[in-house]
C-alpha cells in the first residue's frame, strides 16, 4: 500500500497552479485536503505522475459574506465549516451536514472544494450544495466559470471540472429568516459514507411550505435534486399528499446496488426519510410512522 | 457468590500488606506506549535490511502455469524475485492436523504456491527490494499465467459429489467430522411438550488487529542462528516451527517479541508469508522485513467463525429443558491451519452447546469442510460466539413458544451452583461455576423489571426496544488436552524466573507475552505482592526465547491463571530464599521476618530490620560477610500448569438492550451489562477492559463485521471501508459486575477473562433484537443484524 512515484509540486498561486495543471493535463491531480486522493494513490487505484499541491495557496482559504450571498473557498476546511459562526448563521444545513463526514481526524485536513471535486455520489456536501443552490465556481485556463450546483456534478467522481480547471470556490445564499432546514443520513456508523441521506432547505409560512429543496444522496450516480418536493409545496401536507410525494420520490430514483442496500432498500430509506424530514420540518408529528409507502 | 477456599492459609500470599492483588493499578508501560516508545516489529531497521512484498493470486482456485519475472527483476531497488518453486529447498511444507482431532485431514501448504493456487490472496511470489515501495512497484511488472479452476464457495455445497474436490488426493472437501451423542436424545424430544428448531448463520469475519501481522527474520549464517522479531502470541511454538520446517535446531532460532499491536488470536497462527520471510532470510543471507498492508491482512489473516448450524431443542411446559440437538457446519478455507489447526472451532460449538445448562441430553454433528477462501482458524472465543448464539437463541425460543419469561427458564435451567464438581453432556468438567448467582447479579444491575415496564409504555408509542439475556461459560487455563496431546509443540506450561538485583530492585521473566492486554501488569503486580516490594522495583521481561523460560504464551485466557501461578510460585521461593539469607544476617529466624515495602521488617511489630537493597549488597558484594555455608540464591525459577482439569472454566451472563427502528432495520445499542466468574481478580480495570472490549468485538460480529465474498471466492470488501468495524459511536455503555469462584488448582485462584465478553455478546444482542420484534412475529437467526436483513425479515422491503 505504497504510491508509484509520482513528480510533485507546490502551487505556489492560483495563477501558478493553472500554469501546472495546463502543462500536465490530465496527468496530473490536484493535491487538497489529499484524504480522497491519497487512500486512492496508496491503494494505487489511480497513480497520477504529477501532483500539484494547492494546500499552501492563502487565496483559496476563508469564508465571506456579503449580502445575502455567503462564499466559502475551496481550502476550507471541514473542520472550519464546523467552527465558522457565519454558516451556522447563514447555511446551518451545510454545518449540520459537515458534522456527519467522516471523523475529526479527516475533517482536520479535509476540504469543501476537494469534497466536492471528487464527486462521491454518497457524499453529504454535493447534496448540500444542490439543495442549497449554490453555485460553484471554478478557474482554469479561459478564467473564471459559474456553474449551477446542479450542473455541476455530473456522475459518479465525475463532475463539470476539466484536468486544466481549479475550483475555487462556492457561493450560497444566505438562509432566509423563514426558512428551515433538515439533514439525516442512514449510514451504519456514524462517520460513513451514508447509505442514503437527505439534505432539504425550506421556506415555510403559515404551516405549509413556499419552497423545499430537497437533496438526496446516495440514490444515484450524484445528488438529486427531488422532484417529489413540487407535491409539497403550497398546499396542506395530509397523509395522503405526502405518500403521493413519497410514490413519485421512488419513481424518479435510481439507486445503486452495493453491499450496504439492494436498490429497493435505497428507495424505501429514502421514503422514510421523506417522511421524517416533512414531518419535523412542519412540527407534524402525525406524519410520522405511516407507511413509508 | 464468593467461595471461601477450605485452606484458607493458601491465600495469604496474596493478602499481604500493600497487596497489590484486586487493585487497579496503572500499567507498568502505559508512559513507554503513550509517549510513542513502544517497540513494534515496524520500528526495527537492521543493517541491510531488505522488504519483501508477496504478489498474490488474483483468483480462488488457479493453476500457475508460468511465472515471468525478468522485468520485475530488473526494476530499481530489486534484490530478488523468489517463487514457490525457488524457495522450497529452503523450506519444508506443512500439514495442519493434529493426532486428537480424530479424522482431520489436509493436505501440505507451502510458503509460497508452487503449481497451484488455492485461495484470493495466496502468495505466489516474493519481490525483495530495498524498500516497501520498490517492491510493489516490481511487482507490477511480474507477470502471472494461471489457468482458472473450479472454486469450492459455498460451504453448503462443498460436499456434493457433482462439487469438485480441492485436493484430490484427499477424496473430498471434508476436513473433520466430530458427532457427538449422550442421554436418550430421542426420548427427551418425544417427552417434551414443545420442539423448536431454527437454523442459525454466522457471518465470516476476522480480527482486524491495529497493527498488522509483521515480521523481521534475520538469518546470521556466521552465527549459524535465526532472529525472529516477530508480533506474535507464542514465541516459542513459533521458535520450534521455524526450526522444524527450515532443517535447524530450536537453539538456532530465537523469536524475538517485543510490542504487540493486538492480536486476538489472529497472532497464534504459523501464516504461508511469514515462514517465507524466514526462508528468505536463510536463502539470501539478509534481515528481511514483511510487515503486512491492511488488503493483505483482510486477504491472509485468519478468518473466523462462517458457521451455519441447525438447532433444535426440546422443553416441557414448566420450563425445563429436556434435550439439545446441533448440527454445525463451517467452512474453513483450502488448508487446515498450522499448527493449531482449523477443526477447533467446530469442535469447541460442539463441546460448548448447552454447556450452561442441566440437561443431560445432548446431541451433535460437526462437519468442517474446505473452500476456496482465505484460512480460517482461531480467534478469540473460538467457538464460544457460535455455540452461545445457538444455545441461547434455542432458550429463548424454547421461553417463547411456552411463554415464559427468559430470565425464568434460564433460572428453571441453568446447573445449580452447589452442584460442582459436575461436567457437561459433552463430557466437560466444572469445577466451580456460579451461574445463578451471576444471573441474579446482572437481574440487579439492570434493573430487568423496570426495563420490562420501559419496554411495554413504549411498545404503546411505536418504540420497539429489547432485552436480551446470554448465559455462557468459557474455557480457560488450558492444559495439554488442547494442543500437546495431539502432538503439536505447543507448551501449556509456563515458567518465570524472578532474581532480586544488586539494588534490590526485580527483574522477572516470564514465558507469557503481552500484546496489550496487561500481562506485564499482572506479573508485576503479583511478583510485587508476594514478595512485599513496590511494582516500581519490578521489571517484567517477556516475549524473547533467548531470555525467558520456556512456555506457551498467551492465548486461550491463559496469561493470568497459569503465568501468573507461576509467578506467584516463583516470587514465593525467592522470598523464603531472601528471609533465609535476612534471617542468616540479622541473626533471626526466617519466620520471625517478612519482607513489607521493599524491607525486610519483624512479624511481631513490623519494624523495618533490613532494606532489600541492602541486603542485595551483602549478598553481592560482601558475601564474606556471610555466616559460613550460607550461599544465598537470589533467583528463583517455577513452572505451572494446571493437571487436575483439563481446562478451568469460567461463566457469566450477559443483557443487551436495544431499540430497532422498525423502518429503517437500524439497531441502537442502549446498554450492555456483562457479569462474570473469572475467579480471582488481579487488576479490576484490566479485567473489566478485557471484557468490555471482547463484548465490542462480539457487537462487531452481531452487527457489523463480515468478509463479505462473491461465488468466485472473490473477497469483496478487503478495505476498512467497506468491513465494518464496531467503533465508539455505535457502542453502548457496557456496565460489568463480578462473581468470584477461584480455581482451587492454584493458589492464585485466577482462570481466564479475555474471551467473556466476546462468547456472549453476539447472543444477547441477537435476542434483544428478537424480543424487540416480538410483536412482528418474526425471528431473525442470522448475524451480522444488518439493516438490510431486518427489514427483509420485517418485511418491509
Ligand atoms: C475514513 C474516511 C472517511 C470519510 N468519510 C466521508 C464521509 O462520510 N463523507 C464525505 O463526504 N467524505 C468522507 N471522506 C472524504 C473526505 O471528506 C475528503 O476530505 C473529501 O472527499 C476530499 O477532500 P480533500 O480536501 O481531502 O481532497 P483530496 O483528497 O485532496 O482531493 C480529492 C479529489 O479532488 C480533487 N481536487 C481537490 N481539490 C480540488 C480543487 N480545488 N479543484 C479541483 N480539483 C480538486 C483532487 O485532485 C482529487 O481528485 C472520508 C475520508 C476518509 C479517509
Amino acid at each position: 500500500m505504497k504510491a508509484s512515484a509520482f513528480a510533485y509540486a507546490r502551487a505556489t498561486s492560483v495563477v501558478n497552479a493553472l500554469e501546472l495543471l495546463a502543462v500536465y493535463g490530465d496527468k496530473a491531480k490536484v493535491l487538497s485536503g489529499g484524504q480522497s486522493l491519497m487512500p486512492a494513490m496508496n491503494l494505487r487505484l489511480i497513480s497520477p505522475e504529477f501532483i500539484v499541491d494547492i494546500g499552501e495557496l492563502a487565496e483559496l482559504r476563508g469564508i465571506f459574506v456579503k449580502g445575502d450571498v455567503i462564499t466559502v473557498r475551496a481550502l476550507t476546511r471541514h473542520v472550519d465549516v464546523l467552527r465558522s459562526p457565519e454558516i451556522a448563521t447563514h447555511a446551518p444545513l451545510l454545518r449540520d451536514a459537515t458534522s456527519h463526514v467522516a471523523h475529526p481526524a479527516i475533517r482536520n485536513r479535509g476540504t469543501l472544494g476537494g469534497s466536492l471535486a471528487h464527486a462521491d455520489p454518497a457524499s453529504e456536501l454535493p447534496a448540500c450544495m444542490v439543495a442549497l443552490g449554490a453555485t460553484v465556481i471554478v478557474c482554469g485556463p479561459q478564467g473564471e466559470r459559474r456553474v449551477p450546483a446542479q450542473e455541476f456534478f455530473t456522475g459518479i467522481y465525475e463532475t463539470a471540472l476539466s484536468p486544466q480547471e481549479l475550483l475555487v470556490a462556492v457561493e450560497l445564499p444566505v438562509a432566509r429568516k423563514d426558512s428551515a432546514h433538515f439533514f439525516h443520513e442512514f449510514a451504519r456508523r456514524h462517520g460513513d459514507y451514508a447509505m442514503v441521506g437527505l439534505a432539504a432547505q425550506s421556506t415555510i409560512v403559515g404551516g405549509q411550505f413556499t419552497d423545499l429543496r430537497l437533496g438526496f444522496f446516495a440514490v444515484g450516480d450524484r445528488p438529486l435534486l427531488a422532484g417529489a418536493a413540487g407535491k409539497l409545496v403550497n398546499v396542506a401536507v395530509t397523509p395522503e399528499v405526502l405518500a403521493k410525494a413519497s410514490v413519485i420520490l421512488g419513481e424518479e430514483l435510481d439507486p445503486q446496488e452495493d453491499q450496504q442496500a439492494t436498490p429497493a432498500m435505497r428507495r424505501h430509506l429514502a421514503q422514510v426519510l421523506l417522511q421524517r424530514c416533512v414531518s419535523t420540518l412542519l412540527s407534524r408529528p402525525d406524519l410520522q410512522g405511516l407507511p413509508a409507502r | 457468590m464468593t467461595r471461601t477456599p477450605e485452606n484458607r492459609d493458601a491465600f495469604s500470599v496474596l493478602d499481604r500488606p500493600n497487596s497489590y492483588i484486586g487493585k487497579t493499578v496503572p500499567r507498568p508501560n502505559l508512559d513507554r506506549l503513550m509517549q510513542g516508545r513502544g517497540q513494534y516489529v515496524s520500528d526495527i531497521e537492521l543493517p541491510r535490511m531488505a522488504h519483501v512484498v508477496f504478489l498474490r493470486s488474483p483468483y480462488a482456485h488457479a493453476k500457475i502455469t508460468g511465472i515471468d519475472a525478468a522485468a520485475a527483476k530488473r526494476m530499481p531497488g530489486v534484490i530478488a524475485v523468489v517463487t514457490g518453486q525457488e524457495i522450497a529447498p529452503v523450506i519444508t511444507p506443512w500439514v495442519g492436523v493434529l493426532s486428537h482431532l480424530k479424522g482431520l485431514k489436509s493436505a501440505p501448504q507451502s510458503a509460497i504456491a508452487v503449481d497451484r493456487v488455492c485461495w484470493q490472496g495466496e502468495a505466489v511470489a516474493a519481490i525483495i527490494a530495498t524498500s516497501r515501495a520498490a517492491a510493489e512497484d516490481a511487482a507490477e511488472h511480474i507477470s502471472v499465467a494461471y489457468e482458472e479452476l473450479d472454486a469450492v464457495t459455498d460451504m453448503q455445497t462443498a460436499l456434493d459429489p457433482t462439487t469438485s474436490v480441492i485436493h484430490p488426493a484427499l477424496g473430498d472437501n471434508l476436513a473433520f467430522e466430530r458427532n457427538h451423542d449422550a442421554g436418550t436424545v430421542d426420548a427427551a424430544f418425544a417427552a417434551s411438550d414443545e420442539v423448536v428448531e431454527a437454523e442459525f448463520i454466522f457471518g465470516r469475519h476476522t480480527g482486524v488487529t491495529l497493527e498488522p501481522r509483521s515480521v523481521v527474520a534475520d538469518w546470521n549464517s556466521a552465527e549459524g542462528r535465526l532472529t525472529i522479531y516477530q508480533g506474535t502470541q507464542a514465541p516459542h511454538m513459533v521458535q520450534n516451527i521455524a526450526a522444524l520446517h527450515l532443517g535447524l535446531q530450536e537453539s538456532q532460532v530465537r523469536v524475538v517479541c517485543k510490542d504487540v499491536g493486538g492480536s486476538f488470536g489472529i497472532k497464534v497462527h504459523i501464516y504461508a508469508d511469514e515462514m517465507a520471510t524466514y526462508a528468505l532470510s536463510k536463502l539470501l543471507r539478509r534481515p528481511v522485513k514483511f510487515v503486512a498492508d491492511r488488503v493483505e491482512s483482510f486477504n491472509t489473516d485468519i478468518h473466523a467463525r462462517d458457521h451455519r448450524c441447525k438447532g433444535k431443542i426440546g422443553v416441557k411446559c414448566d420450563g425445563t429443558i429436556t434435550a439439545f440437538e446441533i448440527d454445525d457446519l463451517t467452512g474453513i478455507g483450502p488448508y487446515s491451519m498450522y499448527p493449531r489447526t482449523s477443526a477447533i472451532e467446530a469442535n469447541q460449538v460442539v463441546n460448548l452447546v448447552g454447556g450452561p445448562y442441566a440437561t443431560k441430553n445432548y446431541r451433535a454433528r460437526a462437519r468442517v469442510v474446505f473452500q476456496n477462501k482465505n484460512v480460517m482458524c482461531q480467534y478469540r472465543a473460538v467457538g464460544h460466539p457460535i455455540a452461545c448464539s445457538v444455545t441461547e437463541g434455542l432458550v429463548d425460543l424454547a421461553a417463547m413458544k411456552i411463554g415464559m419469561d427468559p430470565v425464568e427458564i434460564r433460572r428453571r435451567n441453568l446447573i445449580a451452583d452447589d452442584a460442582y464438581p459436575c461436567a457437561s453432556p459433552s463430557g466437560l468438567r466444572f469445577e466451580q461455576l456460579s451461574h445463578h448467582a451471576a444471573l441474579a447479579k446482572l437481574i440487579k444491575m439492570m434493573d430487568y423489571d423496570a426495563l420490562r415496564a420501559e419496554q411495554t409504555t413504549l411498545r404503546a408509542r411505536n418504540i420497539h426496544r429489547g432485552i436480551g439475556i446470554a448465559s455462557f461459560i468459557e474455557v480457560t487455563n488450558p492444559s495439554a488436552a488442547f494442543y500437546g496431546v495431539g502432538g503439536a509443540k505447543i507448551s501449556s506450561q509456563d515458567g518465570v524466573a524472578v532474581r532480586l538485583d544488586a539494588q534490590g530492585a526485580v527483574v522477572c521473566q516470564t514465558s507469557i507475552t503481552e500484546q496489550g492486554q496487561g500481562s506485564e501488569s499482572l506479573t508485576a503486580q503479583i511478583v510485587g505482592s508476594v514478595l512485599g516490594v513496590s511494582m516500581d522495583r519490578v521489571r517484567v521481561i517477556l516475549g524473547d526465547t533467548d531470555n525467558t523460560p520456556y512456555g506457551g504464551g498467551t492465548w486461550a485466557s491463559r496469561g493470568a491463571g497459569i503465568g501468573g501461578e507461576a509467578a506467584l510460585q516463583a516470587t514465593k521461593v525467592l522470598r523464603k530464599n531472601i528471609l533465609d539469607v535476612a534471617a542468616a544476617i540479622l541473626q533471626s529466624s526466617s519466620g520471625e521476618l517478612d519482607i513489607v515495602n521493599n524491607n525486610v521488617v519483624n512479624v511481631s511489630d513490623s519494624a523495618p530490620r533490613i532494606e532489600l537493597s541492602e541486603l542485595a549488597r551483602i549478598v553481592y558484594f560482601r558475601p564474606d560477610t556471610l555466616p559460613p555455608g550460607i550461599q544465598a540464591e537470589l533467583m528463583a525459577t517455577r513452572h505451572f500448569v494446571p493437571r487436575e482439569y483439563p481446562f478451568a472454566f469460567t461463566n457469566g451472563v450477559q443483557a443487551s438492550w436495544l431499540e430497532v427502528d422498525t423502518d429503517t432495520g437500524f439497531v441502537k445499542l442502549l446498554k450492555h451489562w456483562v457479569v462474570e466468574d473469572c475467579g480471582t481478580i488481579i487488576n479490576p480495570q484490566l479485567v473489566d477492559e478485557q471484557i468490555r472490549g471482547g463484548v465490542v468485538q462480539g457487537l462487531g460480529a452481531a452487527l457489523f463485521e463480515k468478509c463479505i465474498y462473491d461465488e468466485r471466492g472473490q473477497l469483496t470488501n478487503a478495505n476498512l471501508a467497506d468491513y465494518l468495524v464496531p467503533m465508539s459511536g455505535e457502542m453502548p455503555d457496557i456496565d460489568v459486575g463480578h462473581v468470584v469462584s477461584p480455581t482451587l488448582e492454584s493458589e492464585l485462584g485466577a482462570k481466564g477473562a479475555g474471551e467473556a465478553g466476546t462468547a456472549g455478546a453476539a447472543a444477547a444482542v441477537t435476542n434483544a433484537v428478537n424480543d424487540a420484534l416480538s410483536p412482528f412475529g418474526t425471528i431473525i437467526t442470522e448475524i451480522p443484524l444488518t439493516p438490510q436483513i431486518i427489514l427483509t425479515a420485517l418485511g418491509r422491503i
